[in-house]
């Protein structure tokens, strides 16, 4: 039994330090700004196609959805304002933290472990700079920045795919929509969609750096730390999505 | 009595319970050059990596430049590493950065190194041309051949003029002209800033190179030297444990299987 639960504990263990190391080094010198901005554009900017198309048609589907059992109670003008609510709250967050774990976390752990299967990482060591400081960072600062911009973006368009559906299917106006929609949503709802991505931006950029960082053997190590990446990353999300919901639904 | 570079005493190195290296004790002094041969597998890689704080020992002490690095942390041993220049296997050069920036990387994040920011053009410039590629300087390694990026990546462990230089297995996968030339840019090296010089290789030829030749400056070329050459000195490598340290001339009088097996092999 204790054989069976050393392997886990032991991969918790590490990820905590890693976890305690990047949180450490946001305030230590050097900065690298450079390598910051070079994250955001690509966690940011380069996650937007996807995020844009996951969260306008999840809004489509959950107006189409929506409205069908709202007919049930002659409650269709209430499509707009459950659609707000689910996005903002769940859908939006949850949603673009997993497209963005499937991407980005991918992506850094097979960066990550490529560079430390051919020595890259060593080489760096061997050179004066600190991994933690070099590669961590950056992409930890530029997740956090980037992925509750990333969900307020899908918010919008999912908002905008359920106003397609409620005025060209339901027979809305778009005064009725967006006026429910908007009156809705408390400020309780927003920040709860805003602090639920930043800490996803933690587990996404973690994730990956963390499989990346202890990727062994060759290119079968890093496809192997890509998927472990992916995997874990997305369970996480589901985890504490399912903790910070219960504390939001308490407060 | 001349200045300790490098001293492991029992130094243990182990993954997953299996050790790479075992009980492995020795040194080498300033000036002097260690050529470690081996077989695949031998540890070799893990000794120029533990001497550098890479790797930690599982046991045993091991002192770079009389200081004892054994326990140190990852940011207490940036200041003593700079005084350490590495080629790795394949180059190890960061794939995102041209030629240039490649080179120039120690001297621009080594604390320790005072390179004021215009030197370090010229200075890239000067160590690209000691390895005959001033003109990469704008390339990316992936348009590199595999020569061309060990040549950087020579070009890179010297160009903070270090004061022990490692090579891990700089000719391995190279046709023997190749190989030939890579060796000759390291005793040329070694012979004009006088490093400390520590050389893995599975080529018994590359520690023939380094012991037999001189690089003499007037006629820009190496010279075989005769008799016995002091301060360089070989080491083998058997499943992790060393099974023989002594002279060119000691090695090839080996009788032992492995080591003159290895030996006559290559």
């Amino acid at each position: 039994m204790l054989d069976l639960l050393k392997p886990p504990v032991l991969t918790i263990q590490e990820f905590v330090f890693l976890t305690g190391r990047a949180f450490r080094s946001i305030s230590r010198r050097p900065h690298y700004p450079k390598d910051v901005i070079l994250q955001m554009d690509i966690i940011g900017v380069g996650s937007l196609p996807i995020v844009l198309l996951t969260g306008f048609f999840s809004g489509i589907v959950m107006a189409l959805q929506m409205s069908k059992a709202l007919q049930t109670y002659g409650a269709v003008n209430q499509t707009g304002p459950i659609v707000a609510i689910t996005l903002v709250r769940e859908l939006g967050p949850v949603l673009t933290a997993l497209v963005c774990a499937g991407r980005n976390s991918a992506g850094i752990a097979s960066e990550l472990g490529s560079m430390k299967v051919t020595e890259q990482i060593d080489a760096m060591r061997a050179l004066g700079t600190d991994p933690i400081q070099k590669l961590v960072k950056p992409r930890v600062i530029a997740a956090a920045v980037m992925l509750p911009c990333l969900t307020a973006i899908s918010d919008f368009v999912g908002m905008l795919g359920g106003y397609i559906i409620a005025t060209a299917l339901l027979h809305q106006t778009t005064a009725e929509y967006w006026n429910a929609s908007y009156r809705i949503l408390e400020y309780s709802d927003i920040t709860q969609g805003l602090v639920k991505p930043f800490v996803y931006a933690f587990i996404i950029s973690l994730v990956g750096c963390f499989y990346g960082l202890r990727t062994r053997g060759g290119t079968q190590g890093v496809g192997l730390a890509t998927t472990q990446a992916v995997v874990a990353a997305s369970v996480w999300i589901f985890v504490l999505n399912a903790l910070m919901t219960k504390i939001f639904v308490s407060i | 009595m001349p200045e300790s570079i490098l001293r492991f005493e029992n130094v243990t190195v182990a993954f997953d319970g299996n050790p790479a290296i075992e009980e492995l004790s020795f040194e080498i002094f300033k000036g002097e050059a260690r050529i470690i041969v081996g077989a695949s597998g031998s540890g070799k890689t893990v000794i120029l990596k533990t001497a550098l704080g890479l790797l930690r020992p599982d046991s045993g002490r091991v002192f770079l430049f009389g200081e004892d690095i054994t326990g140190r942390k990852e940011q207490q041993l940036f200041d003593i590493r700079a005084r350490a220049g590495m080629l790795f296997q394949e180059g190890a050069l960061f794939d995102s950065l041209t030629i240039e920036e490649n080179v120039a990387y120690p001297l621009v994040n080594q604390k320790m190194v005072k390179c004021p920011p215009g030197e370090v053009r010229p200075r890239v410039e000067r160590a690209l041309s000691f390895v005959e590629l001033g003109h990469t300087l704008d390339k990316f390694p992936s348009e590199l051949s595999g020569g061309m990026r060990r040549r950087v990546g020579i070009a890179r462990a010297n160009i903070t003029q270090p004061d022990l230089v490692l090579y891990d297995s700089p000719t391995a996968g190279l046709d023997p002209i190749t190989a030939n030339n890579i060796m000759s840019l390291i005793v040329k090296e070694r012979d004009l800033r006088h490093a400390t010089t520590i050389i893995v290789t599975q080529r018994f030829q590359d520690g023939q190179i380094m012991a037999q030749y001189r690089y003499n400056p007037d006629t820009d070329f190496l010279e075989r030297v005769q008799g016995q050459t002091e301060g360089i000195g070989f080491l083998v490598m058997k499943e992790g444990r060393l099974v023989f340290e002594g002279s060119a001339k000691q090695l090839r009088e080996a009788t032992d299987p492995y080591i003159s097996k290895f030996v006559l092999r290559h």
